[in-house]
């Protein structure tokens, strides 16, 4: 999970809340808060609003001006012209809207976002998964493993990066290293146009699988043991047991997996931002590289056009998050 | 999740190993070699994700004229260990470091007071409001800031805050405050409602009752909260690369790409500082990793 950091941890913070994904029994914080309504008081009393703005009023502030403002801005500004030293000109309607559909390389940027989230997110997915299974079994060294395989999540996502443009550096890099034992390469993985994006992807799923795999194994235990007994009485062979009980009871986990991950993959900066850095133009970015490097790197400057993608992504992953809650009450209702 | 399949038995049908679950010889045959073959294939898959993370290590041990020497080496051809005190005593890795010091604990310390009375209150009553509330925080823990850069950047602009700590600060403490929220709002159900009216019986207030009962039965879901928001705030990225321009100002994410540039290049002393940034925050991250399952396995045992 890429941008993870903000991103990864940011990819910590779903941890909470698929928790209530991947139980099936939901957990008190959003069952509570979407399912209890209208149970009134089953657990918990009645307050007036007035209290609870008292108490939730840091909160509510926090979120208004540094989320909600910080949006509201982000609107005004994709309708502003600006000078290159960022101060506000005047409107600019729809213009920088129309500038990015007609940005001649929107078509290969798009490509690209789609590329980078469906691969990242399906192989994160299918390893996470053979990971989880293999940290579920019980064998001498299994907690260091585990502590291994946390320091990806852990670590800082740019560093990480950074450390991989070593890694992959043509004449330098441990990866070409590698290749020449078996005499193969080498290979420019960061400077070649076939290569980058696979290269890229390599990356973001390193930085995904960790995550991924925790919610796994959450979801493996909360599956009951004795479901397993009686497959085996009736005499499953194991891969029937997998394919028939494992995957479908782990299925709120894996959807839970799967949209946190599209969300942290889209928005992942610091990969691409990175590894790609010594590439000119707009040809291996993301919609989100796109648009830093429209407003912050590109010799226009260009705010408003920036902002007007960043409206575009904001409401892509609204979408997403609509998705999620959509299927967060599907759960909630078969539950 | 800590009884994790003690037997074969219980193992060889979750995997999906090649292993037959009953009958004689063959599963015999694993039950004596998984002994061995489970640690081995942990070890691989360990070194897998450590991998990046060695050649990091072994890059900060040697002159930045060998990380940077055809043929390329895995090991070092020549072991320099000064790097570190070297940037130790830098001025401008100390700056960072500060940087990232004061805006990780600042932001951690903003989302807990802002969080605890939040997630306590939202366990503890309904009232009007308060699916909209939940749904709120769910809402911002999906964007990251990286999607909304240009509007936070636009706002630090219109206050003429950008290159301040206290924009840092609170964008960090703001994207994160749902995490900390969901977990301690966890925490908080969970405690039966008795508890605290025992405590009310006693004379306890509303407000000393959290302080006194609550927030210590809570404990493990504040260092979860803290440890989590610190490590969160200390790796973020894009919003320090947009704001803190002023090189003295930057966090240690965004300086330490400063080492390599197309004007200098001490690689010695990017891996070095990269090794000073990690370590801590994977420390810390460890110390939590319990406490991280059991947060995603919670509700399961209910």
């Amino acid at each position: 999970m890429p941008d993870q950091q903000s991103s990864v941890v940011a990819a910590g913070s779903p941890a909470a809340t698929t928790a209530g994904g991947a139980d099936g029994a939901g957990t008190p914080s959003r069952g509570s808060g979407v399912r209890t309504r209208g149970r009134g008081g089953a657990r918990g009393d009645r307050a007036s609003l007035g209290s609870a703005l008292l108490w939730l009023g840091p909160a509510l502030l926090l979120i208004a001006g540094v989320v909600v403002y910080p949006a509201i801005e982000l609107v005004r500004a994709s309708m502003s012209k600006f000078s290159i030293t960022g101060l506000r000109l005047g409107d600019a309607g729809w213009t920088n809207y129309t500038n990015v559909l007609d940005h001649p390389l929107l078509p290969t940027v798009l490509v690209n976002t789609i590329v980078w989230v469906v691969a990242v997110v399906a192989l994160t997915i299918v390893i996470s998964l053979g990971v989880a299974q293999f940290l579920t079994k019980d064998f001498r060294g299994r907690k260091l493993v585990r502590w291994a395989i946390i320091v990806p999540w852990a670590a800082s996502l740019v560093i990480t990066a950074k450390t991989f443009v070593m890694i992959y550096d043509f004449y330098y890099g441990t990866a070409n290293l590698l290749l020449s034992k078996f005499g193969l390469g080498p290979v420019d993985f960061l400077g070649s146009d076939t290569w980058i994006m696979p290269s890229m992807i390599l990356v973001g799923v390193f930085v995904s699988i960790p995550f991924t795999a925790y919610v796994f194994v959450a979801g493996l235990g909360a599956i009951p043991r004795d479901v397993y007994e009686a497959a085996r009485v009736d005499g499953a062979s194991p891969f029937q047991v997998w394919w028939r009980i494992t995957l479908p009871l782990l299925r709120p986990a894996l959807l839970v997996a799967a949209v946190l991950n599209i969300i942290y993959v889209f928005n992942s900066f610091p990969i691409i931002y990175t590894l790609n850095d010594r590439n000119p133009g707009f040809s291996h970015d993301t919609t989100i590289t796109f648009m830093y490097k429209l407003a912050f790197k590109s010799a226009e400057k260009d705010v408003g056009m920036s902002a007007a993608a960043g409206v575009f992504n904001v409401l892509l992953i609204l979408v997403v998050v609509m998705v999620y809650l959509r299927f967060t009450r599907w759960r909630e209702e078969t539950a | 999740m800590s009884t994790v399949t003690e037997t074969g038995t219980g193992s060889t049908s979750r995997g999906n190993s090649s292993v037959a679950p009953q009958g004689g010889s063959r599963r015999s045959g694993w039950q004596r070699h998984r002994s061995w073959v489970l640690p081995v294939a942990g070890a691989a898959l360990a070194l897998v994700f450590l991998a990046p993370y060695i050649v990091m290590l072994l890059n900060s041990l040697r002159p930045s004229s060998d990380v940077v020497q055809t043929p390329p080496t895995f090991f070092p051809r020549e072991w320099q260990l000064s790097t570190y005190s070297q940037i130790l005593t830098d001025e401008r890795f100390l700056n960072w470091l500060k940087t990232s010091v004061i805006v990780a604990g600042s932001s951690t310390l903003i989302v807990i007071l802002v969080s605890i009375p939040a997630a306590y209150y939202t366990a503890r009553f309904r009232f009007p409001g308060r699916m909209a509330f939940l749904l709120l925080v769910l809402v911002t823990q999906m964007f990251s800031p990286t999607a909304l850069v240009v509007g936070i950047y636009r706002e630090w602009f219109n206050f003429n805050m950008v290159n301040t700590y206290a924009a840092l600060i609170l964008t960090n403490a703001a994207f994160n405050l749902a995490f900390a929220v969901w977990i301690l709002h966890g925490f908080f159900a969970s405690i039966p409602k008795e508890v605290e009216e025992a405590a009310n019986l006693d004379g306890c207030s509303r407000f000393g009752t959290l302080r006194r009962v609550m927030l210590p039965l809570t404990m493990p879901g504040i260092v979860t909260a803290v440890i989590f928001t610190f490590i969160a705030a200390w790796n973020e990225y894009v919003v320090a690369l947009t704001l803190m321009l002023d090189e003295s100002k930057k966090p240690l994410t965004v300086g330490i790409t400063s080492y390599v540039t197309g004007y200098e290049q001490h690689w010695d002393q990017l891996f070095a500082a990269a090794i000073v940034a990690i370590v801590p925050v994977v420390v810390l991250f460890a110390v939590i990793e319990k406490h991280l399952v059991g947060g995603l396995t919670a509700g399961s045992v209910k």
